[in-house]
């Protein structure tokens, strides 16, 4: 027997509950289909505890089932027990498997055979897919999972994960901490994991708890042990437990076997979708992460909205008014839907979003009109934001780290405020308006998600940039048509920590090297020992001199840090600089300083050895480091104490720690990562970058610890801010207070509120005392010169022109 | 920009400028001096004497100031560093005007107290400034790269390894190494920290004990005890080493406790000195 409903909506997450409870409300016949045996199964999978953030802040809700910012288990809790009272229709345990008929006549059939039949179908399946499975006989015994919800659950158990993703070494790690471990992985070396995490699972390695198994795969597995393929052959693992984390099957495979049509693209997610959801099949919607809904609020609305369609009632989207106030200052106040279209038009870098992703990211941003001669300011109080021309010419002063300023123009479809994202090498100042001007300011996360989902645009971003790196290497007068001939041929190279990018006494090789972002060592072979002799920063040219001089290679240059280089052919560039004398003198005086610094250098061999050893420690990505002297240093801990003093009560160095050579110290303190690992994955987008290159975390974090994993360099504390302390002069006079620096007491105690709830800790970092007059704190505390703070490309400089 | 790109000791901050203005210092208070000969011979009560005195007394405040400026951590374009150079070149140029400022008047009375305090504490600058200068290099090279923790961490597993040896040995040696374990003490009392020694180190006295012992063994249990004695010693030396540790650390914190509280003892005989003659002369 099957039944028949006016509208089956599949999955029951935010986007499908929210559509249930209102089909429920406007006294729809619907049923909600849901395979696992409770909803919102992706939230349900968020680690426990987990505090779920409503962003964007200025998207209005829509939906008869409330949600707010909260812990994962609160907000489970609310929606479990407004969809109940709203009368959704929920059945569980309905996987889905296909999907026929047409609008007004759908059959949906289940895993067992049941057959759902009806008028309007309504997909909200998420976009975690399936979740793949090992693959091998015995991968669904009952030893065998694959998720875990919490690694605590398990105490002195051999465990084997299997996968080398983010997820598989998370797991591996928490489990290791009171189990015995394996990590079993195919390829022989990480491959896509984050940094932290490498970090963190090799660190792990070293103990006696966990061990990687690289190039290993299961051939199978029994009840108590597993058995795997690896480079010496076969090994059996006696286990009581097999974690499997080897990602999800994206749903793309299934929707289209519904019929449903994608665009041309191969890697496109998102099927080709009106702007009411509705595919190319009639009658048959697409909601939710699927249809690029990034966030829990933007499913919900849309879930929402797609039953007002079906029941005839049409609703202009739920960011309508806001996207109208943002795009009220376009000249002629167009209506929205026109306005978007023009920016589209206008801007490159849209080209390939659907409009609901254009209207996502304006979401984000703000458009300013000027007037000719008005200057340009930001106005979101956050740096690294970028400006994008929507219409006429701006004007901006460039310095670039000679000190030379000159003034260039963007016109419309260019952008600024690149740097940020780059190594900033340049300072932008005097930005202003030359014509009447449409400006578009997207904050720096909605640019970082524009480039990941849209290839066009992030070939656009990179192609500009590259350019202006060159520019600012070579010369600013280089137009881009100059520059044409080098950039059509550069090839992007990649190298990782320690891979040679040229090598000494090579002879066929004439190629020269643009490094973009990293840095290199330089260094030549002699008395059977490899000795640096310099370190080039990002922005720099090697490489030139086996071109210039035609002779073979006089030094092996080395990545310091994983670097990327444009690799350019000597028989591009030559006559390239042939046709332009001024360019060549400029490159001939750039190797004569470095040839004079590398004397230096070789005078004082253990420059070299510094170089070295700074280089090892990871300080050629730095972009600013504190550095101490030892031979200055009176261990005072004063700079302790201003950066405490100045910093809620908490340092964000830790003077005695980190490696020392020689006299040279590198405490433990923020270097200002030319591409900050912790930036890599916050929630709600806390780290910050200016354009001078300070990483800085504002009051938006919420205290998940990502960064603090994710910087390799072990920067950043996770503490509650400490009390106000009574002033310098009551405790100098009468005792009171514990004095400056940090109260180590205070802060090791567990810190609880008024009603004794303890107290959420958040993320601490150095912000490089960032708008104090007079810079840093530590360093200007410190009373012999000892602690100095720089940029490690200056500091590298300077060790080569003392001689 | 490029200003501060490597490091410059507070000595030869700004190519050394409060040097130079502490020099300049004194050939302006010593010119006067020598050029003019009032009538009644120098002394603090001349107009000359007034001024160096006066200067004198704002010098001396000044310098005390570096305590509250080194724990003002506020914004500004100030440096520690900066402050520090010119603390040290003009409190040694204050031994000139203040030594002029007096005529070399001395005699048992309060102006001459002001002024001896002033030269202790100026000879106990001087003496830090040589710790500052020393130590650090010292306790850097002590440290070879290895933090007091983890030497503290290293001596625990060479016990472990020294009882592990003891093992096959004759349980007077187990004895002594228990010693060692039990009454090795880094630190303690003042007299032990800033002379880095121990007369009654649990560890020097097993490793003396065991060679005593080990005379007249079988070749293999005297090869045993040869090895715990070798043990023994890599814990001595690390144990020393960390005793310096602490010396040097103290070293450097000490010599404040004695040039501060005889600055604000200064201060005390300096304004009673100011009164004093304030109150002959009215
Ligand atoms: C770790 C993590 C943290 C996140 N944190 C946040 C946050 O803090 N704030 C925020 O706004 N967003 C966050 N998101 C994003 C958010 O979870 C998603 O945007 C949202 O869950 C998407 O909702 P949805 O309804 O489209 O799909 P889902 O929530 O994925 O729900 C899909 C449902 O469909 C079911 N289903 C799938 N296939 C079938 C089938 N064939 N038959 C029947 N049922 C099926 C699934 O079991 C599931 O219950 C986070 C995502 C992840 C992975
Ligand atoms: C405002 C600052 C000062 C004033 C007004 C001042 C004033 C005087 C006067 C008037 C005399 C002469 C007294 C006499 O001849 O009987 C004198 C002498 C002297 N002053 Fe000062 N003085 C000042 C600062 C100092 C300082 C900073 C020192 C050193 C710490 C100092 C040390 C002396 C000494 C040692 C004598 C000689 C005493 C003697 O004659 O027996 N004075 N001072
Ligand atoms: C009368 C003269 C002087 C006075 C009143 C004086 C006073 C002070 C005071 C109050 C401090 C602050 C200490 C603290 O709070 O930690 C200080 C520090 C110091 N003084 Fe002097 N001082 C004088 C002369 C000198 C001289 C001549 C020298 C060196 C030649 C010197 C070297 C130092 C040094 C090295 C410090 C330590 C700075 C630090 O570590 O922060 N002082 N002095
Ligand atoms: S916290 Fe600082 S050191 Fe760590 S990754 Fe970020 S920028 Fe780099
Ligand atoms: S620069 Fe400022 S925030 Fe950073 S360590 Fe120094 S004092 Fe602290
Ligand atoms: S303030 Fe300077 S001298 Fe004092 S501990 Fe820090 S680096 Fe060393």
């Amino acid at each position: 027997m099957t039944e028949r409903y006016e509208v089956a909506i599949l999955g029951s997450g935010p986007a499908g509950l929210s559509a249930g409870a209102r089909a429920a409300q406007r006294g729809m016949k619907h049923i909600v289909l849901e395979r696992h045996d409770i909803y919102a199964q992706t939230i349900q999978r968020y680690q426990k505890g987990k505090y779920v953030m409503a962003t964007p802040d200025n998207l209005p809700l829509r939906s008869d089932i409330s949600f707010a910012a909260g812990s994962r288990e609160e907000i489970l809790g609310i929606w479990g027990e407004q969809a109940e009272a709203a009368g959704v229709n929920l059945r569980y345990g309905a996987n889905v498997q296909a999907i026929e008929g047409e609008k007004g006549n759908f059959r949906v059939t289940l895993q067992g055979g049941d057959v759902v039949e009806a008028a309007n179908l309504v997909l909200a399946i998420g976009d975690q897919g399936e979740l793949r499975k090992v693959g091998v006989p015995g991968d669904d015994l009952p030893h065998v999972q694959y998720q875990l919800d919490d690694p605590e659950a398990f105490e002195n158990e051999t465990i084997v994960v299997i996968g080398g993703g983010d997820s598989a070494i998370e797991n591996a790690v928490a489990l290791a901490r009171q189990n015995r471990v394996y990590i079993a992985y195919r390829r022989p070396e990480w491959a896509r994991a984050k940094a932290g995490n490498i970090t963190a699972v090799e660190k792990a390695n070293q103990g006696d708890n966990l061990d990687i198994l690289f190039s290993t795969s299961p051939e199978k597995i029994e009840t108590g042990k597993i058995v795997m393929r690896t480079p010496e052959g076969s090994r059996e693992i006696a286990c009581h437990r097999v974690i499997a984390r080897l990602g999800g099957i994206p749903p793309r495979g299934f929707l289209e076997r519904c019929g449903i049509r994608f665009p041309a693209d191969k890697n496109a997610r998102i099927p080709e979708l009106s702007l009411t959801y509705e595919t190319n099949v009639p009658g048959l919607y697409v909601i939710g992460a699927p249809a690029g809904a990034a966030v829990i609020k933007q499913c919900m609305n849309q879930g929402y909205e797609v039953i007002e369609t079906i029941s005839g009632n049409p609703v202009e989207p739920a960011d309508e008014p806001v996207l109208a106030e943002k795009l009220a200052g376009l000249p002629g106040r167009p209506p929205v839907s026109e306005a978007l279209e023009l920016i589209r038009q206008q801007l490159p870098l849209f080209d390939e979003l659907t409009t609901l992703q254009l209207r996502e990211f304006l979401l984000d941003s703000e458009a300013h009109l000027l007037f000719a001669g008005e200057p340009v300011a930001r106005t979101s109080g956050k740096a690294g934001t970028i400006l994008l021309i929507g219409d006429g010419v701006v004007q901006l002063d460039l310095t670039d780290k000679r000190g030379a300023t000159q003034t260039v123009t963007r016109t419309t479809g260019d952008f600024i405020g690149d740097v940020g994202f780059t190594s900033g090498q340049r300072r932008i100042s005097n930005v202003k308006a030359a014509t009447d001007c449409v400006l578009i300011e997207m904050a720096r996360r909605s640019v970082v998600k524009l480039l990941a989902s849209s290839p066009k645009a992030r070939d656009i971003f990179e192609r500009t940039v590259v350019i202006r790196q060159l520019q600012d290497s070579l010369s600013g007068e280089l137009t881009e048509q100059d520059l044409g001939p080098l950039l059509d041929t550069a090839e992007v190279k990649r190298f990782a920590v320690g891979d040679a990018l040229i090598k000494e006494g090579a002879t066929d090789d004439k190629s020269i090297y643009f490094i973009r972002s990293g840095s290199v060592t330089i260094s030549s072979h002699a008395d059977g020992k490899e000795t640096v002799f310099g370190v080039e920063p990002a922005g720099s040219l090697v490489g030139e001199m086996a071109l210039l001089y035609d002779r073979p290679r006089t030094a092996t240059v080395t990545a310091a840090i994983d670097t990327e280089a444009l690799k350019i052919d000597g028989s591009v560039f030559k006559p390239f600089l042939d046709a332009r004398p001024d360019l060549r003198t400029k490159i001939d005086q750039a190797v004569h300083d470095r040839v004079l610094r590398g004397v230096a250098y070789q005078q004082d061999p253990w420059r070299g050895a510094v170089a070295d050893f700074l280089v090892g420690e990871g300080i050629g990505e730095a972009t600013n480091a504190l550095l101490i002297d030892e031979a200055l240093c009176v261990r005072c801990d004063n700079c302790e104490k201003a950066c405490a003093e100045t910093h809620e009560g908490i340092a964000r160095l830790d003077r005695e720690a980190g490696p020392t050579f020689r006299n040279l110290h590198v405490p433990i303190s923020c270097r200002h990562c030319e591409n900050p690992h912790c930036m890599a994955d916050c929630p709600p987008n806390a780290l910050n970058r200016d354009e001078k290159g300070e990483v800085w975390i504002d009051n938006t974090c919420i205290g998940c610890g990502n960064c603090a994993a994710n910087c390799p360099y072990g920067v950043i504390r996770m503490a509650v801010p400490g009390p106000k302390k009574p002033g310098l002069l009551q405790w100098l006079l009468f005792g009171r207070g514990p004095g400056p620096g940090e109260d180590e007491a205070l802060l090791k105690m567990k810190k609880v509120d008024k009603d004794g709830k303890e107290l959420p800790k958040f993320a601490k970092k150095c912000d490089l005392c960032r708008g104090v007059k007079g810079g840093p704190a530590c360093v200007r505390a410190c009373p012999t010169g000892a602690a100095i703070r720089v940029n490690p490309a200056d500091y590298f400089q300077s060790m080569g022109g003392r001689s | 920009m490029t200003a501060a790109a490597t490091h410059e000791s507070f000595l030869e901050y700004r190519r050394f400028r409060w040097l130079k203005l502490g020099i300049g210092l004194s050939i302006l208070s010593l010119l006067p001096f020598f050029v003019m000969a009032p009538p009644a011979g120098h002394n603090g009560g001349t107009w000359l004497g007034y001024t160096l005195g006066t200067i004198g007394a704002l010098l001396i405040l000044w310098l005390m100031w570096l305590g509250i400026r080194k724990r003002r951590y506020g914004p500004g374009n100030w440096s520690l560093k900066g402050w520090l150079s010119a603390h040290v070149y003009l409190g040694l140029a204050l031994i000139v005007v203040a030594t002029l400022h007096t005529g070399f008047e001395f005699g048992w009375n309060i102006h001459t107290l002001a002024y001896a305090l002033m030269i202790l504490v100026i000879l106990s600058g001087i003496a830090g400034l040589f710790v500052y200068v020393r130590v650090p290099t010292l306790m850097t090279g002590n440290r070879r790269s290895q933090s007091l923790d983890a030497m503290a961490e290293q001596i625990v597993e060479i016990d472990g390894e020294a009882a592990n040896v003891a093992l096959g040995l004759s349980d007077e040696f187990a004895d002594l190494v228990r010693m060692s374990q039990n009454e090795t003490r880094i630190g303690g009392s003042f007299r032990r920290i800033v002379t880095a020694r121990d007369p009654n180190c649990g560890t020097a006295r097993a490793i003396a004990r065991a060679r005593d012992l080990a005379r007249n063994l079988d070749p293999r249990t005297a090869q045993r005890a040869a090895e715990l004695v070798q043990t023994l010693g890599r814990k001595q030396e690390l144990v020393q080493r960390a005793r310096r540790d602490l010396r040097y650390k103290a070293l450097m914190d000490l010599w404040l406790y004695i040039h501060v509280p005889l600055s604000f003892a200064l201060l005390i005989t300096l304004t009673a000195h100011i009164i004093a003659v304030f109150f002959y002369w009215g």
